[in-house]
């Protein structure tokens, strides 16, 4: 029990404090650096709580994929810092609502669980006991039932936005050359080569 | 029916396993390559190797100080001195080869009006230090007596050629 | 302090922590040798096949070699650049080695024999395999040179393309198994290995391995011939040997991956007389070492990829092909009633 009261301090520890580093970093390769370091022990937060699942998930997701675009994105930039500090008074009440907003935000969902019972009954009881069923399972059951229809909606939020994505960045250009392999490697040696017996003195 | 063959060397990668096959099948050939420190390949006898200064049969050094050498040297790796000997010969004082200067052009050898300076069959000497590469007239006389053999019998097996 | 306090101690602390290590010496120790003999094999298979010798000097056979490389790695200066972000710079080839080994906590070398049997053991693997690219692209950043830069961003963008697919690969397989336990998954190839059903699949698996270990025909971050070794051209003695050994580890572990989904695990071919007398422990060391023998055969036979063509292949070939074996699976097992019971 030690332990793991141990370890759940150090974990959360490590992630607020890299939370922290994240918006007070000057390097910008350096908070998505630390991004990561607070999404790796968000995850071993999940995996203390017994929800190895999104644990791993989380790890495979955002730092295995999510990330690595992020730092892609950061590195690549050529990022003026003297110009970017510049505007941040002016963005400063903006800045700050939003956060307000989030702020609140989390406060009602907490909150709700505290106002009605009812909330925090279906969000305490695990279904069924964690015991009986790993929370693979249990997840699974879960999703694909009771909120099928949401995550099928989630689904397609994602497909719309790629698919948005892909037609703003899509540019036909005309007259760019194309490698087409299965071209290339269906080919004939006949229509590559021809022999041809070669008189001396001739040519062809 | 020829799209059924293409679209089945596609799917079952019938190229990439061909050359799997291919590289498998020359794992078990004999080694193209020789053992090296213990096992050597054969020597022209117009190799050209490491230098020596070679002696007549009675003891008496070949080089005359003619600068022949040193004059079509092109990377002006040899330096001489001469001054006449106690008996009136003219001989060397000084016969040093810059080997790290050297090229192995072989143009010293074929300048020698008297078969002195040779490149030798030797191709094996490395050394540890920089300095050692500066050949003094001690080390190519006694490279001379080492490989006097071997050298003698190359420019015999040359001579025919000449 | 009482005696119910020290036992407590003892019996709830000291001794399974004491017992863990022991178990992760008894696996990394031998891990780490073959490591090294890898070197030497990968050495030795290439040169018979391009008909060398290989190292035959050092030892009988050559057999000391890779002490002697390593010493020789040891014995070398660490050179930091002076424009390199010191702490990062050292701590990516940490990163490598350390994922290459920590992988290894939850994978069965034989039945029972697994230092974490975890319920998500493959989801775990996953996360390790999709996290070494980080070892990676912080070297290529921190040395702050561009060869090692466009090595980084070459090898992240390929290992995280190939990553899809694989992943696909390994939806399939647990299709087939109905559980996220490698033990588990090993267990349900008693009848026969995944390999032969999922033909199609093993053979994604494994070129994607190839391509997530940076290895030929896929090896563009290190690309001697443009990038002079890519991500690594900055690094000297003991650093540069960290992501050496990292590699290899990590091409190990790809092979025990495959053998666990598609080769059974520590099974034997068949379940009869000669064949189960042998520990499972051997088999599958043999079969990680065929896989093995794979890589390094593949690397003697196939020229490198152009870039474009790389991301073709994950994209567009592995990507919709995996996609469809995912839901030909599942149709297959659904129709036939197949579907993994119980859990």
């Amino acid at each position: 029990m030690i332990i793991q009261a141990l370890a759940f301090y150090l974990f959360a520890a490590i992630t607020v404090a890299s939370g922290f580093m994240v918006i007070a970093s000057r390097n910008p390769v350096h908070s998505v650096l630390f991004l990561i370091l607070a999404f790796f022990n968000a995850a071993g937060l999940f995996v203390l709580m017994g929800a190895e699942f999104l644990g791993m998930i989380l790890v495979i997701v955002y730092v295995g994929a999510v990330a690595v675009l992020f730092l892609f994105v950061v590195m690549m930039l050529d990022i003026n810092f003297v110009e970017l500090r510049q505007g941040f008074l002016q963005y400063l009440p903006i800045g700050s609502l939003i956060g307000l907003i989030l702020l609140v935000e989390l406060v009602l969902v907490l909150g709700g669980w505290v106002i009605t019972p009812v909330a925090k009954q279906v969000a305490t009881t695990p279904i069924p006991a964690l015991d009986q069923v790993t929370n693979t399972h249990a997840l699974g059951a879960v999703l694909y039932t009771k909120y099928i229809y949401l995550f099928q909606g989630a689904g397609l939020i994602l497909l719309v936005a790629m698919i948005g994505a892909i037609v703003l960045t899509l540019r036909s250009r005309p007259g760019v050359k194309r490698q087409s392999i299965a071209e290339q490697v269906n080919r004939p040696r006949d229509a590559a080569v021809a022999i041809r017996k070669v008189e001396p003195r001739k040519g062809i | 029916m020829a799209l059924l063959d293409r679209g089945a060397r596609a799917i079952f990668l019938w190229e990439v396993v061909k050359g799997l096959g291919l590289t498998f099948s020359y794992m078990f050939k004999k080694r193209a390559t020789i053992n090296y420190p213990y096992e050597k390949g054969p020597l022209g006898p117009r190799f050209r190797g490491e230098h020596a200064l070679r002696r007549y049969a009675n003891g008496e050094e070949r080089c005359i100080a003619c600068k022949l050498c040193e004059a079509i040297c092109p990377a002006q790796a040899i330096t001489i001195e001469a001054e006449p000997r106690e008996d009136g010969s003219r001989r060397t004082t000084r016969y040093d080869i810059d080997m790290t200067k050297c090229i192995y052009c072989g143009f010293c050898q074929e300048a020698c009006p008297v078969d002195a300076i040779v490149e030798g069959p030797n191709f094996e000497f490395a050394t540890e230090t920089r300095e050692e590469l500066f050949y003094s007239k001690e080390k190519l006389l006694a490279n001379g007596e080492r490989w006097e053999y071997e050298i003698s019998r190359n420019i015999a097996a040359d001579a025919p050629y000449r | 302090m009482t005696d119910a306090f020290w036992n407590t101690l003892w019996t709830g602390y000291v001794f399974p922590g004491g017992l863990i290590l022991v178990h992760i010496l008894m696996l990394t120790v031998p891990l780490l040798i073959a490591v090294a003999y890898l070197t030497l094999m990968e050495r030795k298979v290439l040169a018979a096949m391009s008909l060398r010798m290989g190292p035959n000097v050092v030892g009988p056979f050559g057999l000391l070699q890779p002490f002697a490389d390593a010493a020789k790695l040891i014995f070398k200066e660490t050179i930091i650049p002076s424009g390199a972000n010191k702490f990062l710079f050292i701590m990516a080839p940490c990163i490598t080695f350390i994922l290459a080994l920590i992988a290894w906590a939850v994978i069965p070398v034989a039945e029972g024999w697994v230092i974490a049997n975890i319920n998500v053991g493959v989801l775990y693997l996953f996360a390790i395999s999709s996290l070494g690219v980080y070892g990676i692209i912080i070297a290529g950043w921190s040395s702050n040179s561009r060869y090692a830069f466009l090595g980084a961003l070459r090898s992240s963008a390929q290992m995280v393309s190939y990553e899809v697919s694989m992943g696909f690969v390994i939806i399939t397989v647990l299709l087939c198994v109905g559980s996220l336990n490698l033990s588990a998954i090993v267990q349900a190839q008693k009848t026969v290995w995944f390999a032969l059903p999922l033909f199609p699949m093993f053979i994604v698996f494994f070129i994607s391995a190839l391509a997530e270990t940076n290895r030929h025909p896929f090896d563009l971050p290190e690309a001697e011939a443009e990038l002079v070794a890519g991500y690594q051209v900055e690094y000297s003695s003991m650093a540069f040997a960290l992501f050496f050994l990292g590699e290899y580890a990590n091409m190990i572990l790809m092979s025990g991956m495959t053998t666990i989904l598609f080769l059974g695990g520590w099974l034997p071919p068949l379940d009869i007389a000669p064949f189960n007398w042998i520990p499972g422990i051997v088999w599958f060391c043999l079969k990680i070492f065929v896989l093995l023998f794979v890589f390094i055969w593949v690397r003697a036979t196939v020229p490198r990829y152009r870039y474009d063509q790389l991301m073709r292949l994950g994209w567009k070939v592995f990507l919709p092909f995996s996609l469809f074996w995912v839901v030909a699976t599942a149709g297959v097992l659904v129709a036939f009633d197949l579907l993994p019971k119980g859990v």
